[in-house]
């Protein structure tokens, strides 16, 4: 049974129909490739394999009894950003380390009705504030393919669990580039909704108009199939959207069904030259530019776009997103949960040294731009300033899908970073430079592996698609798997057997 | 939308002058702000319950009390009680209203920011007719600007006293519906403050949004005070926060305009400031000047979305608005024939109208008089001695009407009326809408209007009174008055008055 984490979910899910194993074998699987090998890779901050179990056998009875939901028994893992009641959910941060949720977010409480096992709770970023992972209270998370690599943040647990084998699916968050950074980094396939898409309810808030949840796996149709009971109208959050409930498992299905040698004939791929800019790794460039061949090969036609100067968006972003976040991070007080300071001398104190105790440097960072941003004589000049430029970004995406159906770009300018590399902060930002546009125009996106550098670490295709057509951006990424085997390629851990 | 702060100094509008209240020679300008709870049945952001005195933290659901990852949903039922302010102080209405974040950290306030409307808010520019110092021989009408009115949050509560040695946070009320209401700067006294101040109170139960009790703080006033010399530039205004009962209102500005007054003839000058009334003491202290003042750091809420209303919905609540106090208390006069003392009190609640309308209703319009005064007098009086409301009233209009029926077909003298009208009160006939015909029969109360009984009576009187008979006789015209008591003793107090005078008077003259 040592190769059950090599399959696909759709392999799981029909091993599991067809009795070659169980809810509970696969389940047990897992647990003992996490406890012999996570020391490695640092990516759960909690593990629930106790309730995991118990809920794998009761699955596999419902099985017997004729339940029928596909995800039924399939195990999984969440971003320690959602709230999952009576476990531990601390968002990375210390400020969180004794928070036991009473509430589940609204998608754990869809992922549990679909019959899925969660396995624990995954590290990230503090409060999704970081593009390396090495933010978190609970320690650095370290890249499957190489431990001496960064995973890529914020989701960088769950990116390096499902790239080392730890489980075959598992939901991140993105509010710059959050799921589809690390999944390149990582060799995964990760897709961000449109915003609106998935509920917000229970997602701790880093920058509310931006956070948007998904799904990451190793291969398009993985994401497929974890996304599905995400999505949908949630009416405890007023962002969230009505909107046509698409079957993306059956569209992926459907367009590889009806697919002929040229699966792509039709499909107008936009390139910008922005994104392809100074800054922009070799080898990188390189292997985007071969998938993008790849793509024309099958029939696709290659279109030049111009989309809002990735510096221009990438300074809107960071002025907009720390002032949400500078906001939203305030109820993190010391008063009703989380750290609470030592003796606190009168409140202010109370205030003040929750505060500096609790949050890490990088969070401390953005909460006080943020509030700077925000600040009486410097708000027009920053934040509304910064909300004109975003509406501006929207337009130029708009203005691109007039000639194309998706737009392609490298996810993120380099491969994995080494661990402990000491970028500053304006250069660690830069990571996001491709990726945070999609935030700030609610648009969905997903990372696809395309290829490794000559030092094996994987390299990642950026899809940005319409809003709402996350079925469109997975059939694309789905179809290219179908002829290529970027996404097949195992990382060092998830060769491993133990 | 004019989203000016009402503490804009000048935003002053025109105004009459009126000399006979400057104070030493100083004109007093005032503005309010008004923090009115709104009577929806679950909070402005989540579904927890509003309800009043419950045990601390056992009405906040986890989205009032901020846990990490909850949302703000919008209460639909704010929104239409905000409209029917708007509508009742004929103002703009902000068809495109947004929420704001205004960020703050107090322990009641569990997220760190409060939920308000800063740039767009529901209710615009709009004005309230009032009458300043009603029913004096010095009262005079006034149009009173409003600049805004805005929904918010309420926070919740820190408490002093629970936890010997520390201070605990009961977040109950956090999330209850709040519309700020901001006046213009158009109060020129403590008493045109007040008739401000009541007629909102009154609008905004009259139109059934609020239950805007004081002494539970569903009803909060701030009040910038500040003083000039007549034409001159406005003064520095300070502002005296959460008063909370109309004579301390009244008292507090007079204090305030009292303590600014002695700081510049003394040469000093009034600092920006937010004051307490001490009540116990009677004066106003500083709380805190403006230089601690916040920097609230007011943002868009990214959480909720813009709320766009409908011209229909306006169009169907403006059709189902009831009758204003004021068009309620003209049509009274006019076609009730009600005089403006008796109108005025009839609609001191919408409560009072509606049950004094539904008197009316049941007898004839031309009794409207007569039923005013049973209203009015008796019932609101004896409501008043038990602390009662009048939808709390032991005798229904229906009861009240059928008694007023038995007075109008002479059944009821006025004294037996009040014997009935007690009983009624203590519910001697229950609930039956005939309960006075049934305490008439029970209890005998019934006048007696046969010529010939009460002549029978009167003779009776006359044979057993002889000397009382000599002195009127003899010119004692008082006498008379005692022989028809006896009369009317002697028929226990049911014979007809007018019948006894005339048949009396006709055996003896």
């Amino acid at each position: 049974m040592s190769e059950l984490h090599l399959l696909s979910t759709q392999q799981l899910i029909t091993g599991l129909q067809d009795k070659q194993f169980s809810s509970l074998e696969l389940t047990d699987h897992y647990i003992k490739r996490i406890n012999a090998l996570d020391s490695k890779i640092n990516s759960f901050i909690t593990h629930t394999s106790e309730t995991a179990r118990t809920q794998a056998k009761a699955a596999d009875e419902m099985r017997v009894q004729g339940d029928k939901r596909p995800l039924l028994g399939v195990p999984m893992a969440h971003k320690d950003i959602f709230c999952t009641q009576g476990v531990l959910t601390t968002c990375g941060s210390k400020m969180l380390h004794n928070f036991i949720s009473p509430y589940d977010a609204t998608i754990v409480t869809n992922i549990d009705k679909a019959g899925m096992i969660s396995l624990g709770k995954l590290n990230m970023d503090e409060f999704a504030m970081g593009s390396d992972n090495e933010s978190s209270y609970y320690g650095a998370v370290h890249n499957p393919w190489n431990i001496g690599h960064v995973p890529g943040g914020s989701s960088g647990g769950s990116a390096a669990a499902v790239a080392a084998g730890f489980v075959p699916v598992a939901t991140g968050s993105d509010t710059g580039g959050s799921i589809r950074q690390p999944a390149s980094f990582c060799g995964l396939t990760g897709i961000k909704p449109t915003y609106g898409r998935v509920s917000r309810f229970g997602m701790i808030a880093y920058a509310s108009s931006l956070d948007q949840a998904g799904s990451m796996g190793r291969s398009a149709m993985d994401c497929a199939y974890l996304l599905q009971p995400m999505i949908g109208h949630d009416p405890r959050d007023a962002t969230s959207i009505k909107y046509d409930m698409p079957d993306y498992v059956q569209d992926l299905n459907d367009a590889a069904a009806s697919a002929g040698d040229k699966p792509f004939a039709g499909l107008r791929i936009g390139v910008a030259k922005e994104y392809f800019s100074k800054g922009l790794d070799t080898e990188v460039e390189q292997a985007a530019r071969a998938a993008l061949k790849k793509y024309e090969e099958l029939g696709a036609t290659i279109v030049e776009v111009t989309i809002t100067d990735p510096e221009i968006t990438l300074a809107t972003y960071y002025m907009l997103a720390p002032a949400e976040a500078s906001s939203n991070l305030s109820r993190f007080d010391g008063v009703r949960f989380g750290y609470r300071c030592e003796n606190p001398k009168d409140l202010i104190d109370l205030y003040t040294r929750s505060r500096s105790e609790g949050f890490g440097p990088e969070v401390q960072r953005r909460i006080l731009s943020g509030t700077y941003a925000l600040s009486a004589g410097y708000f027009d000049a920053y934040y509304i300033k910064a909300q004109k430029v975003r509406r501006l970004i929207v337009k130029d995406f708009e203005d691109a899908f007039a000639n194309c159906d998706v737009i392609a770009s490298p996810t993120a300018p380099t491969a994995a970073y080494k661990l402990g590399e000491d970028l500053d902060p304006a250069t660690m930002y830069l990571g996001d430079v491709y990726t945070i546009g999609v935030n700030l125009a609610g648009l969905p996106a997903l990372s696809q592996p395309v290829g490794l550098t000559s030092a094996g670490l994987p390299i990642g295709l950026q899809l940005i698609g319409q809003y709402w057509q996350e079925s469109k951006l997975l059939s694309t990424a789905h179809l290219f798997q179908q002829h290529t085997d970027h996404h097949l390629q195992h990382s060092t851990i998830a060769k491993e057997t133990v | 939308m004019n989203t000016a702060p009402t503490t804009d100094n000048n935003a002053v509008r025109k105004h009459d002058v009126r000399p006979e209240l400057f104070v030493d020679g100083y004109e007093v300008v005032i503005g309010i702000e008004i923090h009115c709870q709104l009577n929806t049945e679950s909070k402005i952001f989540s579904s927890a319950p509003t309800d009043f005195g419950h045990e601390p933290n056992t009405q906040a659901s986890i989205v009032d009390l901020g846990l990490p990852g909850v949302l703000p949903v919008l209460n639909a039922g704010v929104v239409d009680r905000a409209l029917k302010f708007g509508i009742g102080v004929n103002a703009e209405l902000g068809l495109f209203n947004t929420f704001d974040r205004k960020n703050y950290f107090y322990p009641d306030l569990p997220k760190g920011y409060q939920i308000t409307q800063m740039a767009n808010p529901i209710v615009g520019e709009g004005y309230i007719d009032v009458v300043v110092n009603e029913g004096e021989k010095n009262e005079y009408p006034k149009r009173m600007g409003i600049t805004r009115a805005h929904l918010e949050e309420d926070a919740g509560k820190s408490v002093h006293d629970a936890v010997d040695g520390m201070t605990g946070v009961d977040l109950n009320r956090a999330g209850t519906p709040l519309i700020e209401i901001v006046s213009e700067p158009d109060m020129r006294s403590a008493h045109e403050a007040l008739a401000y101040i009541k007629a909102i109170h009154q609008l905004v139960t009259w139109l059934g949004i609020s239950d805007a009790i004081m002494a539970e703080g569903s009803f909060r006033c701030d009040c910038n005070v500040s003083i000039r010399k007549p034409g001159a530039e406005l003064g520095t205004r300070t502002e005296l926060k959460n008063l909370n009962s109309f004579r301390f209102i009244e008292r507090a500005i007079n204090r305030e305009i009292e303590r600014q007054i002695d700081i510049l003839e003394d040469g000093g000058k009034v600092v920006q400031a937010t004051m307490l009334y001490d009540p116990e003491r009677d004066e106003t202290r500083v709380m805190r000047t403006k230089e601690d003042a916040n920097d609230y750091r007011y943002f868009p809420d990214p959480d909720l979305l813009p709320v766009r209303i409908e011209q229909l919905t306006v169009d169907s609540i403006r059709a189902a608005m009831p009758e204003l106090p004021v068009a309620r208390r003209a049509r009274f006069e006019e076609a009730l024939g009600l005089s403006e003392y008796d109108a005025r009190i009839l609609t001191g609640s919408r409560q009072i109208a509606d049950y004094f309308e539904d008197v009316v209703a049941e007898i004839d319009q031309q009794d409207a008089k007569m039923a005013a005064n049973w209203v009015m007098g008796d019932l609101l009086g004896a409501l008043n001695k038990d602390d009662k409301d009048i939808i709390d009233s032991p005798i229904s209009a229906k009861q009240l009407a059928g008694m007023l029926a038995r007075i109008k077909d002479d059944t009821l003298s006025g004294k037996l009326a009040k014997k009935v009208f007690g009983a009624l009160y203590e519910r001697a006939g229950g609930d039956a809408d005939d309960a006075a015909d049934k305490i008439i029969e029970e209890k005998g109360l019934k006048q007696e209007t046969d010529t010939g009984a009460i002549k029978a009576i009167v003779e009776e009187v006359i044979a057993k009174n002889t000397a009382m008979v000599e002195e009127y006789r003899g010119g004692k015209e008082k006498a008379f008055n005692g022989l028809v008591g006896q009369v009317m003793k002697a028929s226990r107090g049911s014979a007809n008055p007018q019948q006894v005078n005339q048949i009396l008077k006709e055996l003896l003259d």
